[in-house]
């Protein structure tokens, strides 16, 4: 008897488990706070600033999608994850979605079980070294010992590029971006390597800056976006269309600063679907219509969020390159909202 | 009064499985069994169901894809080709390393300062009282990466040994420190006996020959100090034996490496980093040395306690027949405290053991940062790996207790 009880309860335990996870919208709602999974530091993609307020390009799309979906970007609560945390972490509902310069990968999307929703930073794995080294390509980096965090596709990355140029290094595995940066400027390895928007954020921070450079060779694709987990396709829906309204905003010339304006009525049919003028978009999403607005609204469209963040005026100094929008020779591109 | 003398009827009723001293333990002891099963099947379920849930199965075939990582150091051969398997023996090998050397060192520490923490010099008593506070009452983490800090912000870069002026030289020409580890000379055999190839790795046949030679050479020094002794007893004359054993023990050995070659090669800078040698990276450094002196503070106490558990009378009585206080802590007080030392001396190794996870701190590639790090998060293969783990630290752990009970047992009181 006392066993049936307990199995019924431990029964009822696992469906409520099993629902609870079945829909992460509601989950968000009902809790009235995204939770989000971002990097434990890394300038220009999400790091505190000097009030503790975090910052950076994955952040704002993390409060893009707070905008969205509890109409107030500031509900959301960062969760800082390491390259070897980041995926237990969302696996597990510790976070809701991962804006976390992570790179979609065949393995991650197939295997662990994750959905990339989109791309937002197209990246490709570079070396950073000291100008005193005198190095000036990556084909002259045989022997070099280099820095390497842990847990992320440029480890594996680095062991093929080296393998197929038939060099040796050694690897110092480390955890996390700040640890690297010790470990380089420290001299205790000659490059560092990541992305090579995550090399120039990390030089950005520096002392002195002009001592390093960023060697020209790419030597991968590092498609990064933002990331759910597999299987809660209403959710990932929600953070699909959040990232492209984004990219849309800027194609369709949607600022912050115009927004306003434009959400009273435009002759553009689109602008109007987009902003909830003609209404429709929210309900299929499960929100209600000026999700999309505010998610403009909170902190610009693709192209200011990049402009505020990582942009030439910001000390990280990326240029959009194949960040451009695909009318400008880039890469960003929104399926349309029809 | 003949009601009262009734023996009570031998009825059972359910009531007294709780009332009835001689069935509640058992009563106790069933419900808590079921409890603790009902629980167990419940986390097994919840596992099952969860694993369902995210459309995960659960299967140790990743053991056998490629790793595609370079890991630094390692002790049989590896490349990025190989398995994630045989990634996960690399990692063994290095944590099983580190805790060698650490309870290694521990246990010289420990001795050491637990000792002269009994000195009669005030100032050693001190000193030493200072070490093992401040040691054991900071963690262990911490030590860990003050001392891979101060190795690698203080020592010089490799390049402070390139030029014609150098900043930094090598000591003795033989062994540099850098902020990248240390590197020291290797022994090389010019006429090596190659290797043995046992499957999972290779065995060294120059290690293995010199070993034998070795262990024949002490067994021969043994003999040599026993027919001395018999001698001594039939003749009250101890012969003169130093040079013989020095002979023994020494003169095998240096044919067999003169014979095989035995040569050193010194490390040498070449392009980023030195080449060739040994290198000590600042990661086992670091590690082994705060394990070190961390659990040797530890440790230290246990000495002294154990020492302080002999009776006074035991040192009196060997001061009495005349034996210096050297002779008396080796050959009375220490082989009877040795029975109290090494019972908490085995839960000091254990800790030891699994201390070192937290290797990943300073990226030491042990067997947390390869098969419960890097594999784990390549394949996303997290209860498989997590659980892998538990079972493989479960076993080093069961397995040094296994082998220091044993040790034990040989040293305790024999009571007859």
């Amino acid at each position: 008897m006392k066993t049936t009880v307990f199995l019924g309860i431990a029964a009822s335990a696992c469906l409520m488990a099993g629902a609870a996870s079945a829909g992460t919208l509601d989950d968000v709602k009902q809790a009235g706070e995204l939770k989000c999974g971002v990097t434990t530091g890394l300038a220009g993609f999400a790091a505190p600033d000097s009030n503790g307020v975090w910052q950076g390009f994955d952040v704002d799309y993390c409060r893009a999608v707070a905008a969205a979906v509890l109409g107030d970007p500031t509900k959301v609560k960062f969760v800082p994850t390491t390259g070897q945390t980041r995926f237990t972490a969302l696996a597990s509902g510790e976070v809701d979605m991962l804006a976390r310069n992570t790179t979609w990968t065949f393995s991650r999307d197939v295997d662990l079980k994750f959905t990339f929703v989109g791309i937002n930073y197209y990246d490709g794995q570079g070396f950073m070294v000291p100008k005193k080294l005198g190095v000036s390509s990556a084909k002259e980096l045989d022997g070099a010992t280099v820095c390497i965090q842990t847990g992320t596709t440029t480890e594996l990355n680095l062991a093929d590029y080296f393998k197929a140029n038939n060099m040796k290094y050694e690897p110092v595995p480390i955890e996390t971006n700040a640890e690297a940066q010790q470990q380089f400027l420290a001299g205790a390895c000659d490059v560092y390597t990541t992305d090579r928007s995550g090399l120039a954020a990390t030089r950005a921070t520096f002392a002195k800056p002009d001592d390093y450079v960023v060697l020209p060779e790419v030597i991968s694709k590092e498609p990064l976006g933002p990331l759910v987990r597999q299987g809660d396709d209403q959710w990932a829906d929600v953070v699909r269309w959040v990232s492209n309204a984004l990219v849309e905003g800027e194609d369709l010339g949607i600022t912050s600063a115009n927004i306003e304006e434009l959400s009273k009525g435009t002759n553009n049919p689109e602008i109007n679907r987009i902003l909830g003028t003609d209404p429709g978009f929210g309900k299929m999403l499960g929100l209600d219509e000026q999700w999309a607005k505010r998610a403009i609204a909170a902190n610009g469209n693709y192209g200011e969020i990049f402009a505020a963040n990582l942009g030439e005026s910001t000390p990280i100094g990326l240029s959009r390159g194949l960040n451009a929008l695909w009318t400008q020779g880039g890469l960003q591109y929104s399926p349309p909202f029809r | 009064m003949a009601d009262v003398t009734t023996p009570p009827k031998d009825v059972f009723r359910l009531s007294m499985l709780i009332y009835d001293t001689r069935y509640r333990s058992l009563t106790i002891q069933a419900i808590f069994m079921i409890l603790l099963m009902a629980g167990a099947a419940w986390l097994v379920d919840n596992t099952i169901h969860n694993l369902h849930a995210l459309g995960k199965d659960f299967n140790y075939s990743f053991l056998w894809s490629r790793a595609g990582y370079d890991i630094n150091q390692h002790f049989i051969e590896y490349n990025n080709d190989d398995t994630h398997g045989r990634a996960m023996l690399v990692g063994l090998m290095n944590t099983l390393f580190i805790a060698l050397i650490s309870c290694a060192l521990a246990t010289v520490f420990g001795v050491v300062a637990g000792v002269l923490r009994l000195s009669n010099n005030w100032i050693v008593r001190k000193l030493m009282s200072i070490y093992i506070e401040a040691f054991r009452n900071i963690p262990l983490l911490i030590w860990i990466l003050v001392i891979f800090a101060v190795m690698t912000e203080a020592m010089p870069a490799p390049s402070a040994f390139r030029g014609e002026n150098p900043t930094s030289s090598m000591w003795f020409g033989a062994v540099a420190v850098t902020n990248r580890g240390v590197y020291f000379p290797e022994p090389l055999f010019s006429r090596s006996l190659g290797n043995i190839d046992l499957g999972i790795f290779y065995v060294s046949t120059d290690l293995i020959a010199i070993l034998i030679v070795l262990a024949a050479s002490i067994y021969a020094y043994r003999r040599l100090g026993r027919h001395a002794e018999k001698v001594q007893n039939a003749t009250g004359v101890r012969p003169v034996t130093w040079w013989k054993s020095a002979l023994i023990l020494i003169a095998p050995v240096l044919v067999l490496l003169i014979a095989l070659g035995f040569h050193l090669g010194y490390p040498a800078l070449k392009g980023f980093n030195f080449q060739g040698g040994i290198q000590a990276r600042n990661s086992l450094i670091a590690l082994w040395l705060a394990l070190s002196i961390y659990t040797g503070a530890f440790i230290a106490e246990i000495v002294r306690a154990g020492i302080q558990a002999i009776s006074r009378g035991q040192s009196e009585a060997a001061f009495a027949l005349g034996l210096r206080p050297s002779r008396t802590m080796n050959l009375v007080i220490l082989p009877q405290a040795l029975r109290v030392i090494i019972p908490p001396m085995i839960s000091e190794y254990l800790n030891i053991t699994k201390n070192t996870s937290l290797a990943i701190a300073v990226g030491y590639m042990d067997l947390r940062a390869t098969l419960g790090g890097i594999t784990l998060n390549q394949t996303g293969r997290e209860l498989e790996a997590m659980l892998l783990m538990m079972g493989i630290y479960l076993a080093i752990s069961l397995i040094i207790s296994g082998v220091m009970n044993l040790y034990n047992r040989s040293v305790k009181l024999k009571e007859r």
